[in-house]
């Protein structure tokens, strides 16, 4: 394909490439030489390791995205953000009750926003990170968790904000409050875990273990499929 | 924005739905199945495979691919390189960082090991964060561990190691609550209970996810409790020698910084090897689904100091990759669309196979349709795609359905302004999966005293085929399996002094059996998609 589409000028780092319309920052970069190492990970928008700023020729706003889902444009400056330590706070997640206080003591600094909103026109997943650094702020820690949820945690918040705030983990920690302390438990889990533990299966699953394979294939043909939809979610 | 020609034959998907609704396409019975796997399944073109002439398994088959990295040279000069020094000394070296080594190092960090993680890129970069789907677990009442047992064997056609698939079922709802524990945001009723769904391949619904970030969900808590237990981790460091002491047994490995090719010698009692898949190998020039990193580096390694290895030749495809646009060509179209309704269409707006048959057989099915029956549609690059009719998941579960259960999907196609919620997805098979591996038993052990293997990079729990949501769980289940028995070897194991023996030996083999000019370098380490612009880069050591 790369022969027949139509070339693009882009600048890489300054230097000037032509590439085939259509690629993604990150196959630009490849089909122009370049070969990453840092800056690339999943290649499928999942996992956030090739976050990317860049800017037009004639145009210095800068602009934030992952360069495995961003196709080039023409007259596009792409730069590799360089690494820097983000601070994480560490806890022990059995020693901190999910109030929001804990929040706050943990990443005192995020009183210090101020609401310029920067974080949010920088996530390349399209989340309001201001909006849930506020819930942050209020305590509301299930809001946050249920903002942030799609957060691949590229870091490109914490990058760019003015105070120096990592909303990224700010949410981790709220997600990691709301999944253990303010979702009830399955009990469902539990109890199978304790059938489990107490032997209850051993009889059946060692039977079908010794099953020769033609029973095993029999009862396999045999068992009954439950309907895929299940009838309670409404 | 699919081109006009596609739109039109989308028409065609819409008119058939009303029919689609009411049809109900009854699985294959067992001997449709079997044809169909036999004539189509990419597993099953014999001049892609070739028999291996070194190593434990000799005269076993493994894709081309793979069989030149396996029968690969060392990248170590034995007569040049002293392993005696080591720049750390841990208890267990774990080697690789998704889901599964993640798991394993929070287990032997628990059990009291000194641990070092050493990861070829960042930490938790790796396939699990892709698995969008869910992990099975069979704790619902209606479902049980042995059901559980008997959907597993059956996907993997009868051929999985009983004893791990045993211990997956077991482990399965204990793996699940650990992770509740440390706060994985699992999708749950108001009560607390599992929001489940089913699989292909299950007989109960058994998947419990986290939206449709379900991978990505576990992944950022177990890399974030890593940090939490402040355990010693590398970045950007791989592995590209094992080191083995005078009695045979694990001593180490030899790891390659990324950037500045500085060679670091980590001494271990234990080593565990959680490399992940091969799908950047582009088995058969198929487009993948896998990481950046996925290129089997810990088949290599295991290989070369003497561990067995099972079902190489068994390579999962996934039946629905996305073909249009190029933009995302191979990307995974997770099971989770089908399983939610949506059905597989060909040109015609037929229904051509049952959406949850397990996932060679449906993949078999693509590609019957597409290149003996030619009811497929093309993609202006010239690759076969049939559609996946999504907007029916809203037809039948109401509409908001696909934008509440699948927002990553939703959010991926709408870049290239195609909505999934009204417009159906093109699709053909995509590498997914490493079915086989290093040969484990129960506790993650290889035949190698000392080195120990989870994850995608171990084999045998999945047999020659691997059912949705079963690979997650592998992680957990066999990740601290691992973790914890590694822990335990270490603390009882007598030294021996570190050696390069069996790379010298290796490279011998080689000359002997007459390949060693014929092969690469191995471990790969990364895939090469620089286009050529000059020389070439430099391996540390060429042959």
């Amino acid at each position: 394909m790369a022969e027949q589409a139509r070339l693009i000028d882009i600048y890489i780092m300054g230097k000037y490439y032509q590439v085939p319309e259509g690629l993604t920052i990150l196959t630009a970069l490849e089909y122009s030489g370049y070969r990453a190492i840092r800056g690339c990970g999943c290649r499928a928008g999942f996992c956030g390791a090739c976050a990317t700023i860049y800017n037009f020729r004639n145009d210095p706003q800068l602009r934030y995205d992952l360069a495995c889902q961003k196709t080039v444009e023409p007259d596009m400056c792409l730069v590799q953000i360089p690494y820097f330590p983000a601070v994480k706070a560490v806890y022990d997640l059995e020693k901190i009750p999910a109030d929001g206080d804990n929040v706050k003591a943990l990443y005192p600094d995020i009183v210090k926003c101020y609401g310029c909103n920067t974080c949010t026109k920088t996530c390349p997943q399209e989340l309001e990170v201001m909006w849930w650094m506020t819930d942050a702020l209020r305590g509301d820690i299930k809001a946050v968790a249920d903002k942030s949820f799609d957060c691949l945690m590229c870091g490109l918040c914490a990058a760019r904000c003015p105070q120096g705030l990592t909303p990224y983990y700010v949410a981790l920690l709220c997600r990691r409050l709301n999944g253990r302390y303010l979702t009830p438990p399955a009990a469902h889990v539990a109890g199978r875990v304790a059938e489990i533990a107490s032997g209850k299966y051993d009889a059946e699953i060692t039977a079908l273990k010794t099953a020769g394979e033609q029973e095993l294939r029999r009862r396999y043909n045999e068992r009954d499929i439950e309907p895929a939809l299940e009838q309670s979610r409404e | 924005m699919y081109p006009a020609y596609l739109e039109e034959n989308i028409h065609i998907v819409e008119d058939t739905r009303v029919r689609r609704l009411i049809e109900n396409r009854p699985p294959l019975d067992e001997s449709d199945k079997k044809a169909l796997l036999r004539k189509y399944h990419p597993d099953n073109i014999k001049s892609s495979m070739r028999k291996l002439k070194v190593g434990v398994n000799q005269g076993d088959s493994a894709p081309v691919e793979l069989a030149d990295l396996l029968e690969g040279n060392s990248r170590i000069d034995p007569k040049k390189f002293d392993p005696s020094s080591p720049n750390y000394n841990v208890d267990v070296l774990v080697i690789g960082c998704g889901g599964a080594g993640a798991s394993a190092a929070l287990l032997a960090h628990e059990a009291g090991a000194r641990v070092l993680v050493t990861t070829k890129l960042r930490l938790g970069d790796a396939n699990t964060v892709g698995a969008q789907a869910g992990t099975q677990a069979a704790d619902r009442p209606e479902d049980s561990p042995a059901i559980h047992y008997l959907d597993t064997m059956g996907g993997g056609h009868f051929e999985n190691i009983p004893d791990l698939v045993e211990v997956l079922v077991k482990d399965a709802p204990d793996a699940i609550r650990w992770l509740e524990k440390l706060g994985v945001n699992w999708d749950k009723a108001p009560d607390g209970s599992m929001h489940e769904l089913s699989g292909g391949g299950t007989s109960r619904r058994r998947l419990h996810s986290a939206r449709d970030y379900t991978g990505l969900e576990e992944m950022r808590v177990l890399r974030d409790e890593i940090r939490n237990k402040k355990i010693n981790y590398l970045e950007y460091t791989a592995a590209v020698e094992l080191i083995l002491d005078d009695k045979g047994q694990i001593a180490g490995a030899i790891l390659l910084n990324m950037e500045t090719e500085e060679l670091i010698v980590a001494r271990a009692r234990a080593v565990i090897l959680a490399t992940g898949g091969s799908g950047r190998l582009h088995i058969q020039d198929f487009p993948t689904t896998n990481h950046y990193g996925a290129t089997a580096d810990g088949l290599v390694l295991a290989y070369r100091a003497g561990a067995g290895l099972i079902f190489i030749d068994s390579m999962q495809y996934h039946p629905t990759g996305a073909v249009y646009p190029l933009q995302i060509l191979g990307q995974l179209v997770t099971e989770k669309v089908r399983t939610l309704g949506a059905q597989l269409v060909n040109s015609r707006g037929e229904q051509f196979i049952m959406p949850l048959e397990p996932r060679d057989v449906v993949t078999s099915a693509i590609i019957r349709e597409c290149r003996e029956r030619q009811r497929c549609m093309k993609t202006p690059n010239g690759d076969s795609g049939v559609w996946l009719d999504s907007p029916m998941i809203d037809v039948i579960r109401g509409p908001g359905t696909i934008a509440r259960e699948l927002p990553a999907m939703v959010r991926q196609f709408r870049r290239f302004n195609i909505d999934i919620t009204r417009e159906p997805i093109l699709v053909y098979p995509t590498l997914h999966y490493q079915n086989g591996g290093i040969k484990i038993d129960t506790e993650g052990a290889t035949n190698v005293p000392g080195l120990f293997a989870a994850g995608e990079c171990s084999g045998g729990v999945h047999g020659r085929n691997r059912l949705i949501g079963n690979s997650t769980l592998e992680l957990f289940v066999f990740g601290r399996r691992a973790g914890l028995a590694a822990a335990r070897y270490a603390k009882e194991v007598k030294r021996g002094s570190p050696t390069l023996e069996h790379v010298r030996r290796w490279q011998e083999e080689l000359q002997q059996a007459g390949i060693r000019d014929q092969r690469p370098v191995s471990p790969r380490l990364l895939p090469d998609y620089t286009r050529r612009t000059g020389g070439y880069t430099s391996a540390v050591f060429q042959p």
